[in-house]
Order: C-alpha cells, then sequence, then structure tokens
C-alpha cells in the first residue's frame, strides 16, 4: 500500500540505500504507517502476541537445543540435565514447554476471533487458509517437540501418533515405517524428529509472513466488519496499535509467567517423567490438551461405516475435522461479516465454542460408558456447524442494518 | 506462438514437452535417494531374526520379549485358556481365525504374538479384559485367550510373527 508511504530518506545514506534496497521504505510502510481500522479491540492483539510466542519458542528452542542430545540412550537424561545442571537452564525448558501450551491458548483464541467476526470472508480467504495451514504445522511441530524427552508419554505418543498412518489402505504399513525408520519407534525416529522440530518453526516463519503479506492486501478485518472507506477509519499501525499489541503482550505474559516460574509440569503428565519403555503403555495415555478436541474425533469412531473400518474411519474424521477448515470461507455463505449483525449465527457460534470445549473435555475422559456416546454426538456437531449450519444461516438469516462506516460505529457508540 | 496459426503440435512443442520430461524423471531420481533414507536401515533391519528358550516360561505365564524392536507376547497358556479358545464360534469374531490357526500344531500352549494393539500400537495388559485374554487401556480394545480381537476399535487380532518351532522348547522368530 505504497500509496500510504510518507517515507523521504533524510540522510545521503538512506537516499542511497532508499534505491538499492528499499527496506526502511517497506517497514515505515507495513510495520509503521500502515493504515488499520481504528475500532480494533483486544481480541485483535492475538496476531502480534502469536509473533511473540513464535519468538520465544525459537530462542528457547535453539538454546535447549545446544544441550540436549537426540538419542535414545541419552535424550531423557539429557532433558533432566537441562533441567538440573545447566545455568538457568530450569527457567529456559520450562518456558520452551509452556510456551507450547500458551502458544497454542493464543492460537485458539486467534482462530475463533477470526471466525466470530467473519475474518475468512472475502476477500480475505488466502490469509484464512494460510492461517489454517500455520495451525497445521504448529501441531506436527508440537507433536515432535513431545516426543524429544524421550519420557513415556513423548514414546507413545510418538507410537500411536504415526500408527494413525498405517489405517491408510495399501501404503499403511510401508509408510509407516517410512516415518518410524524402523519396525517400531526407536533410534531413528527421535533422530529425525528432532531435525524437523528444528526445521519447522523457521517453515512456520515463513508461513506467518505470507499470512501478513496476505493481511496487508485487504487490510485488517474489524469489529463491525464493514471495509474501511477513508482515511478517518482508520488510525497508523505505529504507535497506536504498536502500543496496544505490547499492552496485550504484557497481559499475555501474566498467566505465561505464573506456569513457568510455579507451575511447569502442571499442563504436562507425570508419566513423562519416567524414561520410554517400548514393552509398557501407561495406563491412561492422552495427548497434550490443545489436541484433545481432535483426539476425541479420533477416538469416537468406534465403529465400521460400510467397509472403511473402525480405524481408517476414526483417521478419516480425524483428518476431516482440521481440512474443513480450509473450506471455511466458501461454507459460510453470509454475506455479513461480523458476528454482531447476525442474530442467529451469534447463538450457533457460541454453541459450536462450547460443543469444543465438550470435544476437549471428552479427549481426556476415559473411553468407556456415558463419554463414548457424548464424543459421538460433539463430533456429528462439529461437522454439522461446518456443513450444515453455516451454509443454511447464510440462506435463511436476517442481519442487522449494519453502520455505513467505522466512524460512525466508533462515533455512535461513544454517544449511546 | 506464431506457428501455431499452421500446425497444433510443432518440432518445438514436442522438444519442450520431451526436456520437460527428462527434467522431472531425473529431479524424481534424485528425491527418492532423500525419502528412500528415512526408510529402516541396515542395522535395524539386521535384527530381523532371534532365538528364545520357552524353557523358563512355567505354564500360566507370560513374557515380552523384544523383536525388531517391537514387543512380543510369548504366553505358555493353561489348558482352560486353550479349551475357552477354542469354544468360540467363529461368528462372534469381529476377524474370524480359529485357535488352532492361531498357533503351531502340537504346540497349542503357546501363543506368540505381536504385542501391538492393532489399533493404534498400545501394548495391551495381559490377564484382563472381559474375554480372559488382554485388554489395551489406550482405547479399549479386548483380546480373548487366543488374542483375538473382541471388543473396541482395533480392527484386527494382535498380529503373528513369523516364527517356528526348532524344538519343543526353542522358538526362532523372523
Amino acid at each position: 500500500m505504497s500509496e500510504h508511504s510518507t517515507y523521504t530518506p533524510g540522510t545521503g545514506i538512506e537516499k542511497w540505500l532508499d534505491e538499492r534496497l528499499p527496506i526502511i521504505r517497506f517497514s515505515k510502510e507495513h510495520l509503521m504507517d500502515f493504515p488499520t481500522p481504528k475500532n480494533l479491540n483486544y481480541w485483535w492483539t492475538f496476531g502480534a502476541i502469536l509473533v511473540m510466542c513464535l519468538g520465544i519458542q525459537i530462542v528457547t528452542g535453539v538454546i535447549l537445543a545446544m544441550h540436549y542430545t537426540p538419542n535414545v540412550a541419552m535424550a531423557f537424561d539429557s532433558v533432566e540435565h537441562i533441567r538440573r545442571d545447566v545455568n538457568g537452564g530450569r527457567m529456559i525448558q520450562s518456558f520452551h514447554a509452556v510456551g507450547a501450551s500458551m502458544f497454542f491458548a493464543a492460537v485458539y483464541i486467534h482462530i475463533f476471533r477470526g471466525m466470530y467476526f467473519g475474518s475468512y470472508k472475502a476477500p480475505r480467504e488466502i490469509l484464512w487458509i494460510l492461517g489454517v495451514l500455520i495451525f497445521v504445522l504448529m501441531m506436527a511441530t508440537a507433536f515432535m517437540g513431545y516426543v524429544l524427552p524421550w519420557g513415556q508419554m513423548s514414546g507413545w505418543a510418538a507410537t500411536v501418533i504415526t500408527n494413525i498412518f498405517a489405517a491408510i489402505p495399501v501404503i499403511g504399513t510401508p509408510l509407516l515405517e517410512l516415518l518410524r525408520g524402523g519396525f517400531s519407534v526407536g533410534n531413528p525416529t527421535l533422530n529425525r524428529f528432532f531435525s524437523l522440530h528444528y526445521l519447522l518453526p523457521f517453515v512456520i516463519a515463513a508461513v506467518v509472513a505470507l499470512h501478513i503479506w496476505a493481511l496487508h492486501v485487504p487490510g485488517n478485518n474489524n469489529p463491525v466488519g464493514v471495509d474501511v472507506k477513508d482515511s478517518r477509519d482508520t488510525l497508523p499501525f505505529h504507535p497506536y496499535y504498536t502500543m496496544k499489541d505490547a499492552f496485550g503482550m504484557v497481559l499475555f505474559l501474566i498467566p505465561f509467567c505464573w506456569f513457568a516460574f510455579f507451575a511447569p509440569d502442571i499442563l504436562g503428565h507425570p508419566d513423562n517423567y519416567i524414561q520410554f519403555n517400548s514393552q509398557v503403555t501407561p495406563a491412561h495415555i492422552v495427548p497434550e490438551w490443545y489436541f484433545l478436541p481432535f483426539y476425541a474425533i479420533l477416538r469416537a469412531i468406534d465403529f465400521n461405516i460400510l467397509f472403511i473400518d473402525s480405524k481408517l474411519g476414526g483417521v478419516i474424521f480425524f483428518g476431516g475435522s482440521i481440512v474443513i477448515l480450509f473450506f471455511l470461507p466458501w461454507l459460510d455463505t453470509a454475506k455479513t461479516r461480523s458476528g454482531n449483525f447476525r442474530p442467529m449465527f451469534k447463538w450457533f457460534y457460541w454453541i459450536f465454542v462450547v460443543n469444543f470445549i465438550a470435544l476437549t473435555y471428552l479427549g481426556a475422559a476415559p473411553a468407556e460408558g456415558i463419554y463414548v456416546i457424548l464424543a459421538k454426538i460433539s463430533t456429528a456437531y462439529y461437522f454439522l456447524h461446518f456443513l450444515f449450519i453455516l451454509p443454511i444461516l447464510g440462506r435463511i438469516e436476517t442481519p442487522r442494518p449494519l453502520p455505513t462506516s467505522i466512524s460512525e460505529s466508533v462515533l455512535s457508540k461513544k454517544h449511546a | 506462438m506464431a506457428t501455431q496459426a499452421h500446425h497444433s503440435t510443432t518440432r518445438r512443442d514436442f522438444i519442450f514437452v520431451a526436456t520437460g520430461s527428462v527434467a522431472a524423471v531425473g529431479a524424481a531420481a534424485t528425491v527418492w535417494p532423500l525419502i528412500n533414507q528415512l526408510n529402516p536401515d541396515a542395522s535395524t533391519l539386521a535384527l530381523a531374526s532371534i532365538e528364545f528358550n520357552l524353557a523358563n516360561i512355567p505354564e500360566g505365564q507370560s513374557v515380552t520379549i523384544t523383536w525388531r524392536g517391537l514387543p512380543v507376547f510369548v504366553r505358555h497358556r493353561t489348558q482352560a485358556e486353550i479349551d475357552e479358545a477354542r469354544a468360540v464360534p467363529l461368528s462372534e469374531l469381529k476377524d474370524p481365525a480359529t485357535d488352532e490357526q492361531r498357533t503351531k500344531e502340537g504346540h497349542a500352549q503357546w501363543l506368540i504374538m505381536i504385542a501391538n494393539c492393532t489399533h493404534l500400537g498400545c501394548v495391551p495388559v495381559g490377564d484382563s479384559g472381559d474375554f480372559d485374554g488382554w485388554f489395551c487401556p489406550c482405547h479399549g480394545s479386548h483380546y480373548d485367550s487366543a488374542g483375538r480381537i473382541r471388543r473396541g476399535p482395533a480392527p484386527a487380532n494382535l498380529v503373528l510373527p513369523p516364527y517356528e518351532f526348532l524344538s519343543d522348547t526353542l522358538v526362532q522368530i523372523g
């Protein structure tokens, strides 16, 4: 959006640089002057919070890799070595482990914010798709990172999750052996997971750059969901949103630090402090909390569907629950973006949120009795929301009248 | 292209497609070793066959041994367990197999199976479940005293490794 540039090179050196690599001009346009809707609320600070989370994970992760040993004989001990012997290692390790949970907490808020305010709707479909791609990459990275301490939960998570691929007909078993580098999860598996766990955050960073690029073409969505009409609707990103985002980050760091300093293990499982034993599975294996909704969907399919057996069926629904997010921009047929102006959508949105939390709970519950039935109902509702409720709502719902501009909505609120 | 007015395909088009095809095959041939290195390596494959002495396992007991990195159950079954497994009609089974098919002739007391649940690979717990066999704690699959799936999400019976009896007490797995 070069038309918003106010940059004029001040010194001779800046002018020389601007003609060769206009990096200062670019930064000023996109990090400082970028016109941003003036009505963004605190839910919009989670984009910046997520950039901070990625930064924390990369910095702490690079440091941990200086002390960690990716070998089945030494991996478990090397993590304990980090926590006990390395200077400050206890905090660096807990910030990295807690950081993964905080990263997912922030990304779920960010995704649900996008869902409520219709941030995936035209012309922001690519922005949304890149976001879902980042989410998938985050899940892969977090899963492989969880394997590295080589505790019981690590090894069995690796076993169960790689086994998902064995459900694929014909190529399943060769693919499983290719992924593991052996007939079971072992040293080759640990080694490659370490390699990929180090690689993927940088891939995420690259997709984040694309995500921000795709954001800066149409510009931000906003809580009322009407397009920016003129300069009275916007504020420059700096200092208005750099400061608001910084304040959001500080607030976010309060629970983050509480976990890291006072309860670094509360989100983990005690079984992961027992070294991986490929002959004994812990009595209750559950994934980390951020995978629970999808894990509940995986487990909910315990019956054969026509010629598809229960194992493949579970895998199809598990994959489908994530893949369906890519199609959200076309499944939601309503033209009105913001949920604030959609009286019926608003209700179904909150039912969807409650259902998602229910899936989280059910993913951790034992697979027996009433929980099995509830998990099936919740799984069905998850898909029903995307495949039936959203397409139908767009046709039958009458949205409330939209303000003519962002400016008007802000001013009317002030006088109300 | 100007020539398209005269010919639907030209020699230039052919050369273009042929060059592209060779480049694609070349790229695939270069990528394959980069993928293939992920497959089990020579040291992993070298562990493919083991011998195991059964003499020390009393009746009613089982041990878990390791073959190719996989846990393997070796169970010395009691006559009651064998009788129970044989009494089950095949129509009740999700993955039908007779007890005779699950063991070697003349060695019906020995049940040798890969100890990974056929659902997602956890190791089931012995002497438990509703069918006097194994119970998988991860997702609740029950196996009977012949290691056959009876209830739960697992699609198949516990897998039998290739094995043979070298003598009455010595078995070779793999």
